[in-house]
């Protein structure tokens, strides 16, 4: 099934890639000018709209204001890792990456699983007086 | 074992030449690797805070405390130094030692006005009486954007000390491979702190 | 007898630390200092006599090798492990006299450090040290590699590992241990339930031990990652192998979780946060629930090398190909990921409610499947295969039977409502050392027995590793069986007296038990040194003890300092007998220059300043605190202004390094094209 993905994954260091000769060539791709700048005023955008959102509420919905504001972030996550990280799914025969997505994953475990857990314990826990029909 | 003749070619068993791995060769994974284990440091800060973000015991609630100006003011510098740093590696890349040293230069001032700010912040919070004791919000306000801190901290003692390197020993490679290192460490924290500006902030104030 | 009195006023100069803090009252801690410093003086006088400083310094210390480094793992592991049993010698006894009246021997303040040292010791020192020693020595041969990618690292690793077990050590002799079991869960490990230096040397220990575990795990895993042989792809890697990576994924996944909430915890002790406290908003739960997602997968860091280690052991003494080499990678993959969503089981009983206990009953369940596919794995492995029943072969038999009986008691805990009965009785010790003796504990001595040869050249006694394997497995069994049946009963963990006599029968079982295993220690020990004093008798001089199959067997016993002359080029999982069949021979000409790493003082110097910083923390010496600390940032700095760290291995050396070899393998298998040397020019 996947075996011929991990093994692309997996193409041993010293077999098939000239790897380090070509000078400074340590891993990470170079970015450009104008990728820097591009990312720059991206995130310049991804920022200043969430805090006027914020802080002159032109929009009244509280829950509609949170979800744009993370949305924006989400973004501007990812304009980081592309513009600034120089993220490239082939860096390092794709490893970088999968590390990541494997990251990624966990962290939303985590994150996700303590709220959920906490969440359940505080709303069973509730002082008796508070719960229906007691 | 010989007889074994089930083998039609012949193989090689040591490749024709010797693999290298030059020093450094996998330094980048290493310390990409690293950062993905302290992602998972601010996982659990983040979490904690997504636990106790509204526990205020009493006591103040980011309505209260948060200054969204000031903060607005340090992820401008936090971004403005990211793009800096970008310049440097620029430089670095072009061989161009002295215009690196002045992007890293300008960096680092912009990693020390964030400093200054959160510290400003951080007394201004604790002489009004919201301090870390206060409420477990306040604890785990203070502690995970502490630790962001304490992270740019490090970082900025570290691009002094590149600084001092790549203008002793030069654009040498072992030092464009630590600068890459420690680009990838600050461009990391920028990642951070949009979600500290987000969801510790922004979304704390909505409340 | 309480703890030991804190002074009221802190000292500028010495911190809360006071001639108070020797626990001079407690007859059996003041025994114990004396014997281990009368051990401690002789140890060090004999090194001094014998002039051994430099050499250690030089060849041991500083090394960067990874073989050494694995082998002062192990030794580190052996050390902490003769502790940690003590502990476990000392509750046991506890438990059978505290019965009919008796208060014991022990009192409670003294009893509640034991069964929390214990626990620490056992998982944190003792079993990490051991895996990662392991890892440490296999992995970089397995996969064809010179060193692990980052050798200062992992001198560094194994210093801030040692670091950690000098200050729990400490503990014993100044001030006191937490008492609060091996989780320290708040309240009870909050300032207000724990006052003394107890729960921080806890935290510091672990915290300082922490820090070596995660940088050996990137090291591995970027190892593994980067420096395997030409044409090993992941699917061909050796099954230890995988298993390693997997185990190193983990440590970087999980390990800065454990840091993060033992900060937190520390926070709350030094700096009166407000986290784990109900007071002002907090909720001792959350930490509950934070260090188990570290803990959880914590049990797979350790059990999943071995997993390997058995495996390399079935195929290799069965002379077959493990059977169902890809469905064992993918069991381990799939374990890897759900030991991720499985931490809740560890308290069912907190009160999260049907919903959320179900998904991680369900999740536990699910997770004995790839476990279960690999004890199939190895029984088809044996099956037809042509058995050699040698020592690390009689361990893997004795872990497939007991292990599957730890993991049949887990199914049971896995369902929540059986684990409302079970939760904290002496069913869940046993279950746990069921699978950690069973699983842990046996592997590592398989894989002693297993690589010993390789990495000393010479194999284990064998009339003394009989009797250690007997003492131990029928030892396991009286020891912990008891356990099963009290905690059916209804018996607690961690209880220091008992009031119902009719228990006491189950103790003294248990007890005899624990004596068996301390004779399966003690022949441990005695087949050791055994193997070393009959050096000679068991010499092997091919390299290759066991007819292996991976690479590690493809170079001498103990290797030499490169690992391999010529990188080996891989065509088969089982690189080394697939270049055995196809009539490989070595090489005897052509060897060039090879690159290594240095040796340096730098990991010796960091770690010793972070014990005195992490000392000067549980003390409350502020002054050598921050002064240690920006001790260490200076001299990390320092370091980095070493460019210079390689230094080349001549060809002559190589030559004649492989030459030596050539003559030892010529004696030893008469007719091979060994031992005809090809001279220098």
């Amino acid at each position: 099934m996947s075996e011929t993905h991990l093994d692309q994954l997996s193409k041993s260091p010293g077999s098939d890639q000239h790897d380090g000769h070509d000078g400074h060539h340590t891993g990470i791709p170079h970015g450009t000018f104008k990728g820097y700048m591009t990312g720059f005023l991206l995130s310049v955008i991804l920022t200043a709209i969430p805090f006027y959102l914020v802080m002159e509420m032109p929009i009244p919905d509280a829950q509609l204001v949170g979800f744009t504001v993370v949305a924006f972030a989400v973004v501007q996550i990812l304009v980081h890792m592309v513009f600034f990280l120089h993220l490239d799914p082939r860096a390092e025969g794709g490893w970088i990456i999968l590390a990541l997505v494997f990251t990624i994953i966990l962290v939303v475990i985590a994150i996700a699983g303590t709220m959920w857990v906490m969440y359940h314990l505080n709303a069973n826990m509730m002082p008796v007086h508070d719960m229906p029909g007691s | 074992m010989m007889d074994r003749a089930v083998f039609p070619e012949d193989v090689e068993f040591h490749p024709a030449e010797e693999p290298h791995h030059p020093e450094g060769s996998s330094t980048m994974l290493g310390f990409w690797i690293y950062l993905m284990s302290d992602c998972l440091i601010f996982a659990v800060l983040f979490a904690v805070h997504a636990v106790f973000g509204a526990s205020y015991a009493a006591g103040p609630a980011p309505k209260d405390i948060f200054e969204l100006e000031l903060v607005a003011i340090n992820t401008a510098v936090l971004l403005l130094s990211s793009i800096t740093f970008g310049f440097a590696m620029l430089r670095m890349h072009m061989g161009d030692k002295k215009g690196t040293l002045i992007w890293l230069g300008i960096t680092g001032v912009f990693g020390v006005i964030f400093l200054a700010v959160e510290i400003y912040e951080f007394t201004h919070l604790i002489s009004i009486g919201a301090t870390p004791q206060r409420s477990a919000f306040l604890s785990s306000f203070f502690t995970l954007v502490g630790t962001h801190g304490l992270h740019v901290t490090f970082g900025t003692i570290w691009l002094v000390t590149m600084m001092v390197q790549v203008w002793k020993f030069g654009l040498i490679e072992a030092n464009q491979r630590r600068l890459s290192c420690l680009s990838m460490f600050w461009h990391f924290l920028d990642v951070i702190w949009i979600g500290v500006f987000t969801f510790v902030y922004l979304l704390g104030v909505l409340q | 007898m309480a703890a030991a009195p804190l002074p009221e006023v802190i000292s500028p100069i010495f911190g809360r630390l006071t001639f108070a803090a020797l626990p001079l009252n407690e007859e059996i801690v003041v025994v114990t200092f004396i014997v281990v410093a009368i051990l401690g003086a002789s140890v060090l006088g004999a090194i001094t006599y014998f002039r051994l400083w430099g050499y250690l310094w030089r060849e041991w210390f500083t090394t960067v090798d990874h073989k050494r480094i694995g082998i002062m793992y192990m030794v580190l592991g052996l050390v902490m492990f003769l502790r940690g049993f003590a502990d476990a010698i000392m509750m046991r006894i506890q438990q059978v006299w505290a019965f009919n009246g008796s208060e014991g021997y022990l009192n409670a303040h003294h009893y509640d450090q034991i069964f929390s040292a214990h626990g620490v010791i056992m998982i944190f020192f003792a079993a990490m040290p051991f895996i990662t020693g392991l890892m440490n020595y296999i992995i970089p041969l397995q996969i064809g590699a010179r060193d692990v990618a980052f050798p200062f690292l992992n001198n560094l690793s194994f210093w801030m590992t040692t670091a950690g077990a000098i200050v729990i050590m400490a503990s014993l002799f100044v001030g006191e241990f937490a008492q609060t079991g091996w989780l320290a869960i708040p309240p009870l490990s909050g300032l207000d339930g724990s006052p003394g230096v107890g729960v921080d040397y806890y935290i510091w220990s672990l915290q300082v031990a922490g820090v070596g575990t995660t940088l050996s795990g990137i090291n591995l895993v970027v190892t593994i990652l980067k420096l395997r042989a030409p044409g090993m792809t992941l699917m061909k890697m050796p099954i230890f192998t995988w298993t390693g990576l997997c185990s190193n994924i983990l440590i970087v996944a999980t390990f800065p979780v454990l840091a993060a909430v033992l900060a937190l915890l520390g926070l709350d002790r030094y700096l009166g946060t407000a986290f784990f406290s109900a007071e002002f908003g907090g909720n001792p739960m959350v930490y509950v629930n934070l260090i188990w997602i570290w803990g959880h997968p914590e049990v797979y860091i350790l059990i999943l090398p071995l997993f390997g280690a058995y495996s390399e052991i079935t195929s290799t003494f069965c002379g077959k190909r493990l059977f169902g080499y890809s469905s064992m990678v993918y069991a381990t993959v799939v374990i890897t990921i759900l030991s991720y969503i499985v931490w809740l089981h560890h308290f069912f009983t907190m009160g999260s409610g049907a919903s959320v206990n179900s998904f991680f009953g369900i999740t536990t369940m699910i997770i004995s499947i790839p476990t279960g596919a690999k004890i199939f794995n190895w029984l088809f492995t044996m099956y037809r295969g042509r058995i050699r029943f040698e020592l690390p072969m009689m361990w893997t038999v004795a872990f497939i039977l007991t292990f599957v009986v730890g993991g049949m008691t887990g199914v049971l805990l896995a369902v929540p409502p059986a684990d409302f009965v079970l939760h904290n009785s002496l069913f869940l010790v046993a279950h746990f050392h069921n699978v950690i003796i069973g699983g842990v504990v046996f592997g590592v001595f398989a894989a002693i027995n297993f690589w010993w040869p390789k990495a000393f050249g010479f194999k284990m006694n064998q009339f003394w590793g009989h009797v250690s394997f007997w003492f131990w497995v029928v030892g396991y069994w009286v020891a912990f069986t008891p356990l099963y049946i009290l905690g059916l009963m209804g018996v607690t963990r961690r209880t220091r007296v008992f009031d119902d006599p009719s228990l006491q029968i189950w103790f003294i079982i248990a007890a005899a038990g624990a004596a068996l295993i301390a004779v399966g220690i003690l022949a441990l020990l005695i087949q050791v040194v055994a193997s070393i004093v009959q050096r000679k008798s068991l010499a092997d001089e091919t390299g290759d003890l066991w007819d292996g199959r991976t690479l590690e067997w493809a170079t001498s016993s103990p290797p030499p300092i490169y690992n391999f002359a010529f990188t080996p080029l891989v065509h088969d999982i089982d690189a080394w007998t697939d270049m055995k069949e196809r009539g490989y021979k070595r090489p005897l000409d052509g060897f060039g220059p090879i690159h290594l790493p240095s040796n340096t003082g730098t990991g010796v110097i960091i770690a010793g300043l972070s014990t005195v910083l992490a000392l000067a923390m549980v003390w409350y010496i502020w002054w050598l605190a921050a002064l240690s600390f920006v001790a260490i940032v200076a001299v990390a700095i320092h370091h980095t202004f070493n460019y210079d760290r390689e230094f080349d291995v001549s060809e002559a050396q190589v030559r004649e390094t492989e030459n030596a070899r050539t003559l030892r393998l010529g004696q030893a298998i008469p007719g091979s094209n060994a031992g005809q040397t090809v001279p220098a020019e």
